[in-house]
């Protein structure tokens, strides 16, 4: 069997008492477009800071494109690009600029950069726009922008935290359309966190359902619906693994942010 | 592979790693300078508050004629002074810049890269230096307009903009460390302010030390602020009466940028928690 491009092995991550993700085992394969759901507050975010080696477990590890979180984490940021669920291109740049800084940072060799950075800027549709400061794109050409900064060191591993919310539908296929490309040019493994039914369906392979910290489904969209039953959405699926006991975990600085990124695209 | 082989190319690898890390805090340093050049109005802002001081309480205080100088005007005396103050001013409010890009996600982005977390850390000492030049541009421009007799040798000129380049390295690091501990704007602003007029009284800037009551003088000893104001007059009039002497100016920053970059490597990634 092919190694697994990701696999997690009992991660866990505390949070004073609050156990915000709790011994969670997933593996996904090489190429794989693979979705995590799940409430507010499920531990969604925390699993992939942990796999971007921004927060440190608690326990356990994970192992990124062939290396440990835990003992090799310049090798695991070596081998992935990460846009986190923030609008966070610099509005203060240009694209071509914010896209420059990471060419930079991941010693793109000099012969090298432009060509890429004018390849990623044609891939993305932000040629025309390329010398306009950030801050006045439109929501999805800042998420274009943003995965575009994450690729550009071509790594196998990209990590994308709700790439769609509050995009418009055309924007949101906008992005969805590139996301296959990138898997389909470059065999990229992906995985994504969203909120979104029509994401998870037609744009995931695989996914798995997190609730209060814990695994509680995983499967293809079809396989999940039908566990269901005939006729079921992956929204009732949802609600009859979390619903029941919907806890509210979110908390004000969780809601403040999703509200300016909301801010930040209308 | 032999250990008598192996041993050059490990010291290679690690001149190939210091240069990466080198090439990162440039990018980084960048990054922040070419944001300047997006808003070149901040530099303009900047010039009101150093004319004010040389203008208004400079112009004033000489009139007391009560401030021994060492044999130079008071608005000589006071012109280095200022422009240390304004390099403090500018580079320990830098770590709002950073909560900021915190809260934008920015900040992420550096941390999921490769570049050595010092990189990082040094990239923005790097900025914000290069933003304290212009505050000397504004300072020399002001002070040879006002009389002073500006020293403009290669040597003096080199060596200001050396010390002003580590003074404001010195604290934006300084600023990163408070801003990676507070966490957040409206306790961070807090603190900056209680920060920089201690700083800025008990050093030389705008009197000599020898005129402080005793206790006050080894605060100052203690201040990097003193050492920077003692080099940029030395450098910037020449002869100044008590002066620690250059090499103990340049030293001390050194030796606190060294110590401060260390502690603020290992606080960086805590922002993001």
């Amino acid at each position: 069997m092919n190694e697994p491009a990701i696999a997690l092995r009992a991660l866990t991550r505390r949070f004073g008492s609050l156990v915000a993700v709790d011994r969670v085992d997933l593996s996904i394969g090489a190429g794989a477009i693979f979705g995590l759901r799940g409430t507010n507050g499920a531990g969604k975010t925390t699993v992939m800071k942990m796999l971007a080696t921004l927060l440190a477990p608690t326990s356990g590890t994970a192992l990124v494109a062939g290396y440990d979180i835990l003992h090799q984490p310049v090798d695991v940021r070596r081998h992935i690009g990460y846009v986190s669920q923030m609008l966070s291109a610099d509005g203060e740049l240009s694209g071509r600029e914010n896209l420059l800084v990471p060419a930079k940072l991941y010693r793109i060799p000099r012969s090298e950069r432009a060509r890429r950075m004018r390849e990623a800027l044609h891939f993305m549709d932000l040629e025309g726009v390329a010398d306009r400061l950030v801050r006045h794109y439109s929501g999805g050409m800042v998420r274009r922008l943003e995965i575009a900064q994450a690729m550009l060191h071509r790594p196998p591993v990209l990590f994308l935290d709700e790439p769609t919310v509050g995009l418009d539908p055309a924007a949101r296929h906008g992005v969805w359309q590139r996301i296959r490309q990138l898997r389909d040019e470059n065999g990229t493994t992906i995985l994504m966190t969203t909120h979104d039914m029509d994401e998870a369906e037609t744009l995931c392979e695989e996914l798995a359902f997190m609730h209060l910290g814990t695994l509680v489904a995983q499967g293809t969209p079809a396989g999940l619906k039908a566990r269901q039953g005939s006729g079921a959405t992956l929204d009732d699926v949802f609600i009859a693994l979390t619903g029941a006991s919907i806890r509210e975990r979110e908390d004000f600085r969780n809601v403040a942010r999703v509200r300016k990124t909301f801010s930040r695209i209308e | 592979m032999s250990p008598v082989s192996a041993r050059p190319s490990a010291v290679s690898s690690r001149i190939a790693r210091t240069a990466d890390a080198l090439a990162q805090a440039g990018a980084v340093a960048e990054a922040d300078l070419r944001k300047l050049r997006h808003d070149p109005w901040e530099p303009v802002m900047r010039m009101v508050q150093p004319a004010l001081w040389l203008l208004i309480f400079g112009q004033v205080l000489a009139r007391t004629r009560g401030i021994p100088t060492g044999g130079v005007s008071y608005v000589a005396f006071l012109a280095p002074g200022i422009l240390a103050q304004r390099v403090l001013f500018v580079a320990i409010f830098y770590g709002v810049s950073l909560i900021w890009e915190r809260d934008l996600g920015i900040v992420n982005k550096y941390l999921v890269s490769p570049a050595p977390r010092a990189a990082l850390v040094l990239g923005r000492a790097l900025a914000s230096g290069v933003r304290g030049i212009s505050q000397a541009a504004v300072v020399y421009v002001l002070a040879a307009w006002l009389g002073v007799p500006v020293r403009w040798t290669v040597g003096a000129v080199a060596g200001v903009v050396l010390m002003v380049m580590l003074g404001a390295a010195v604290f934006s690091t300084f600023s990163l460390i408070v801003a990676c501990i507070v966490k957040t704007r409206e306790r961070f602003m807090g603190i900056g302010q209680v920060l920089t007029m201690p700083l800025f009284f008990a050093s030389d800037a705008i009197y000599p030390v020898a005129l402080m009551p005793g206790w006050l003088q080894g605060v100052a000893a203690c201040n990097p602020l003193t050492y920077q104001v003692d080099a940029l007059r030395s450098l910037v009039v020449g002869n100044v009466p008590g002066s620690s002497g250059l090499a103990l100016d340049f030293g001390i920053q050194v030796a606190a940028l060294a110590l401060l970059t260390g502690v603020a490597t290992r606080l960086y990634p805590r922002i993001v928690d």
